[in-house]
């Protein structure tokens, strides 16, 4: 029942914003089902593999899916996915969170004034 | 589209996947900016993040399956729920206008910015550092 919840959680989430809803449902696995931190990480990847896949379906149904685009980013990024799931078994990864956190507010900044 | 904004793509997209699979996401926090920055609008934007997190989290899952973190059947259960709400969340994307999915993802990127410095921050006296 506490994955069903999860699970519909990040469902919104997902397709409100676009993204996997890795972000709820990783704190969620680790807090609310005990999870441990790198199965939380592992499982939720899984899991967004079916949210996105219904996500595709439902805007490509309204038109919004652009499969150029997407192979543009996403290809990089299956192998970025491959270097960041091996650093994650050996690295404390503080310095490169820092960078993230830096690099998504940039972002955020750029997306308000634009 | 301009060279640089193609390089600025592919950049952008290995982060998110390095992203990806450092925390168990799927990497849409920045695929979706990126887009926006190729030209698309935002839920263009937002349905073509879901279609790149694809590749993104199979090559995640694999590896960790390999490592052995993988808990398959609670994955599913999980996924399976999900969809569900994936309906009720892209009605709202598409009901709302643009420019406010834009602000609140833009609060979005704050928030997670936020959230990864304190799970970082927890988790460091449980992980002393590596040699």
């Amino acid at each position: 029942m506490r994955l069903v919840a999860i699970g519909l959680v990040a469902g919104v989430f997902s397709a409100f914003f676009g993204v996997g809803g890795g972000i709820v449902a990783v704190p969620l696995l680790i807090l609310v089902a005990g999870l441990p931190e790198r199965a939380a990480t592992a499982t939720s990847l899984m899991a967004i593999a079916i949210t996105a896949t219904a996500g595709v379906v439902v805007y490509a149904y309204r038109g919004e899916v652009e499969l150029g685009y997407a192979a543009l980013v996403g290809l990089p990024a299956a192998a970025g996915a491959l270097a960041g799931s091996a650093w994650q078994q050996r690295i404390r990864a503080s310095t490169l969170t820092y960078g993230f956190a830096v690099l998504l507010s940039v972002l955020g900044v750029w997306l308000l004034a634009s | 589209m301009t060279a640089s904004t193609i390089v600025l793509a592919l950049v952008l997209g290995v982060a998110a996947g390095v992203l990806a699979g450092l925390f168990g996401v799927g990497g849409g926090i920045l695929f979706v900016p990126a887009l926006v920055a190729l030209g698309l609008g935002q839920i263009e934007a937002q349905g073509t993040s879901l279609l790149a997190i694809l590749p993104t989290v199979l090559a995640g899952t694999w590896n960790q399956r390999r490592y052995g973190n993988l808990r398959p059947r609670t994955a599913v259960v999980l996924g399976v729920a999900s969809i569900a709400g994936v309906e009720i969340g892209a009605r709202l994307a598409t009901a709302l206008p643009e420019a406010t999915v834009r602000r609140l993802f833009a609060l979005l990127l704050f928030a997670v910015a936020v959230h990864l410095v304190w799970r970082t921050r927890r988790q460091e006296p449980r992980y002393p550092e590596s040699p």
